[in-house]
């Protein structure tokens, strides 16, 4: 192997291997987390399903109730991975549905509403109505990190009236 | 003090409208956590890092609210909202928004 291939070899390794490698360590662990949380959602969702949310302002029984309600609100931030923003590059270019990232954006949603349910519980409320959704953008440009390009992240905030619907 | 997002309070009526008051905050995350965030958005995941910041933010918004109605001698907040707006890298604006009214 003369000069000249070993170098194009070690370009190559460098220019191909690194964003390869990055895309199958994020594809991998972004991957596994995905499916962990999901599973994670679907176990507290089922654990909360009594608790009723609602974006009706005024649901059934709420105009009777004498008990006490609150605030209360959850949020989420959840990161894309290197696969993922990959995926969405090329996605960008043909246009059409992103599954990839509808499925970040949901994950976040209910990540954020299980914590608003959460957050009702731990006050002793077990109905949440007028229910919100928001986003916020937080900009996403770490420093340093990337300067041109700004992250992909899923914001997702929710907000609601808690109310007792059972008197105690 | 009661806190709602709805027009009204269960069980109590509305007796004295006090006006609108309001809560914001702008904040930021440390460098570190900005950096952070950039080395999870390889591998995907919660940037728990952004989501305090969101839920701090939140609760500083919502105290000034309330701190703007009690000095206008209310005990409730009604028809609450929130609005965020961008600001740079890893910083955010909250507020709060609501109708203070005084219930019996």
């Amino acid at each position: 192997m003369d000069g000249e291939t070993t170098s194009l070899a070690v370009v190559l390794a460098l220019y191909v291997g690194i964003p390869a490698g990055v895309l199958f360590i994020g594809w991998l662990v972004g991957h596994l987390s995905e499916t962990k949380h999901e599973r994670s959602l679907a176990a507290r969702e089922d654990a909360l399903k009594g608790i009723e949310a609602t974006d009706m302002r005024n649901p059934p029984g709420f105009a009777g109730t004498q008990g006490p309600c609150a605030l209360v609100s959850g949020e989420a931030v959840v990161a894309s991975d290197a696969f993922k923003s990959w995926l969405f590059g090329l996605k960008n270019i043909v246009g059409g549905e992103s599954k990839t990232f509808t499925r970040l954006f949901e994950r976040a949603r209910r990540e954020a509403l299980l914590r608003m349910k959460e957050r009702a519980v731990e006050l002793g409320y077990d109905a949440i109505c007028n229910v919100r959704f928001d986003s916020a953008d937080i900009g996403g440009n770490a420093a340093g990190a990337r300067k041109k390009k700004g992250l992909n992240m899923a914001v997702a905030l929710v907000s609601g009236t808690a109310w007792r619907r059972t008197v105690a | 003090m009661t806190i709602v997002n709805t027009e009204t309070i269960p069980g109590k009526t509305v007796v004295e409208v006090k006006g609108l008051v309001q809560g914001n905050t702008v904040r930021a995350k440390n460098i570190g956590r900005d950096i952070a965030a950039g080395f999870k958005n390889m591998v995907g995941g919660e940037l728990r890092g952004y989501t305090e910041l969101l839920t701090e933010s939140r609760r500083e918004a919502i105290a000034r609210m309330i701190a703007q109605a009690e000095a206008l001698g209310a005990n409730a907040v009604v028809n609450v909202r929130f609005s965020t707006s961008a600001i740079t890298s890893g910083a955010s604006e909250m507020m709060a928004y609501g109708t203070a009214v005084v219930v019996e």
